[in-house]
């Protein structure tokens, strides 16, 4: 590192760029990818690593991976509830192993195994129930017990002298944390790299239709054509689906974040608990990454609040007394898209050429590797693959929703 | 801590409440299609901008109407619902003509 800083600042050796400069906008683009978040751009990587696809053009109001890319807590994981959850989300975390490898470009990807908290006789229920359904399709997914999560995780208080003492817990070893921005830069740069458009600080102010067809887009940078278009803005869903002309089972919810100062690595294992809404992992640079649950109400605004940090701390410390003394470093916020049955909305919309990634909640970083994997299959040959299939907007309408409420990481 | 103003209670602190959603009119379950009811359950404007929304003071259980900028989190009127709903609300049964 400093010897290449060296070497660039004495002018030898030449800086490669990681993203070509930013062109005019074209009049058309077989495929425009509304925002360009970590769905986004992966949606274009896909496009053109798999089908060979380039002539495509990521649209972004702000910066590529700016939005909840850049503000989540980075947790993986396939422990799911529903045989529809789990097929999806264990395809994601295949890919994401292989991700450092295809991008040439490390993602810090980091097995920690992951804990579940249960605190109550209903919790450790759902938490058998999760287990089995997942063991059944080849997860690795076991309910454990105080005596055995002393021994993998010893820094958990597991005093019963607590308002709410650990019964028992789901422990998924594949758990894992990533770095988020490389997430985002990787599929970028590997789309980039092939030919595909990021143009950030462009955003979509409105869809031009023609025949119930979705035609192209409006942006601040002028209008451009589409063969096929996709949204996958996460927190704005509502309002880009809006000028598409079409309502959503969305309420957009602020959800925040914060770390800690950096600490020495001590604490390997990534812990949740629903009951206590927390979740605490520590990254690779010392600082606990924690969270809880959503806001209260719906706002269109990443402020943070005293509240969130308040109702944090008093569980956190319940958990881990000894980081009563260690200070917070940064806190913020990101707009989850939240539905109803805790899915994501996939596919197909009621405009023809339209599709969808939203209703990613506070659990769609896990599910960008096969989000674009999948978006980029539909968008090239034109159905819907298997997997994407149940999370289909018209399931509100057939009441044919998908429930991981039972699997969501804290409480809402 | 947010206050928000109740119409019955007076101005409490904003963690006594619970947000309930849009305020809609509602479709008559009995005579509606399928699709109908869907939306009125699950689909959302969800805009950005000054939103109607019902609020509840869990404490007291009461219903009201709550207006709000939700770009700028800031309330700006509260009101009870008879404000909207002037009338009561009748449901016809599943084997009557709707009248
Ligand atoms: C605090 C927090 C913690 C989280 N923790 C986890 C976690 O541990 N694990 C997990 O799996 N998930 C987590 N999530 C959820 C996860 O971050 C998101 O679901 C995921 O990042 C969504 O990715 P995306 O690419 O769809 O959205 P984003 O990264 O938000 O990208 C959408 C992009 O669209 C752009 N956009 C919006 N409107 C327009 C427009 N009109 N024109 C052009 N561009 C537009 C935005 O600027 C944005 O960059 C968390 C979220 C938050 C907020």
């Amino acid at each position: 590192m400093a010897f290449a800083l060296l070497k660039y600042g004495l002018g030898f050796g030449k800086f490669e760029r990681q993203f070509p400069k930013q062109k005019d906008l074209k009049d058309s683009y077989d495929v425009v990818i509304v925002g360009g978040g970590g769905h986004g751009a992966a949606t274009a990587y896909y496009l053109a690593r798999d089908y060979g696809i380039t002539n495509v053009a990521i649209l972004e109001r702000g910066y590529l991976g700016g939005g909840n890319t850049a503000r989540n807590t980075t947790i993986i994981r396939s422990n799911y509830l529903t045989p529809e959850g789990v097929a999806f989300y264990d395809e994601s975390l295949s890919l994401y192993k292989d991700l450092s490898n295809d991008f040439d470009m490390n993602i810090m990807y980091s097995e920690r195994g992951h804990f579940t908290l249960a605190h109550t006789d209903a919790a450790v229920r759902t938490s058998r129930w999760r287990a089995e359904v997942n063991k059944h399709l080849g997860v690795d997914s076991e309910l454990v017990f105080p005596n055995e999560i002393k021994k993998i995780c010893p820094q958990l208080n597991l005093s019963e002298d607590v308002r709410y003492p650990v019964m028992g817990a789901l422990y998924h070893p594949p758990g894992a944390i990533a770095r988020h921005d490389a997430v985002a830069w990787g599929y970028a740069r590997g789309a980039t790299m092939r030919g595909v458009e990021l143009h950030q600080k462009t955003e979509v102010t409105g869809i031009k239709r023609s025949n119930g067809k979705a035609v192209g887009v409006e942006t601040t940078r002028g209008t451009v054509n589409a063969g096929k278009i996709i949204q996958c803005v996460a927190g704005r869903s509502s309002l880009v689906a809006k000028m598409a002309g079409f309502k959503l089972p969305i309420k957009t919810v602020p959800l925040q974040a914060c770390v800690s100062q950096p600490l020495k690595p001590f604490l390997d294992a990534i812990i949740v608990s629903g009951s206590l809404h927390v979740y605490i992992s520590q990254s690779s640079r010392g600082e606990l990454v924690m969270g809880g649950s959503t806001d209260p109400y719906g706002v269109y605004q990443n402020r943070s609040t005293l509240e969130f940090k308040e109702g944090l701390m008093a569980h956190m410390l319940e958990l881990f007394p000894f980081l009563g003394e260690v200070k917070i470093l940064r806190q913020w916020a990101g707009m989850a898209d939240m539905t109803p049955d805790f899915s994501p909305v996939m596919g197909e919309t009621p405009v023809d050429n339209y599709y969808i990634d939203a209703g990613w909640g506070t659990w769609g970083f896990k599910a960008t590797p096969v989000c674009g994997k999948r978006n980029a299959e539909m968008l090239a040959t034109g159905t819907v693959p298997e997997v994407l299939k149940p999370f289909r907007l018209s399931r509100f309408e057939e009441f044919h929703q998908v429930g991981e409420k039972g699997a969501a990481s804290v409480g809402h | 801590m947010k206050i928000l103003n109740c119409p019955l209670n007076g101005p409490r602190n904003i963690s006594e409440f619970i947000c309930a959603g849009e305020v809609e009119v509602e479709p008559d379950p009995n005579r509606c299609s399928n699709a109908e009811w869907a939306e009125y359950i699950f689909l959302h404007d969800n805009d950005a901008g000054v939103v109607q929304e019902w609020w509840c003071h869990v404490p007291t259980a009461y219903w009201f109407i709550v207006e709000r900028n939700n770009l700028t989190d800031e309330i700006l009127r509260t009101f009870p619902s008879t404000e909207i709903f002037t009338k009561r609300q009748e449901y016809s049964r599943p084997d009557q003509e709707a009248s």
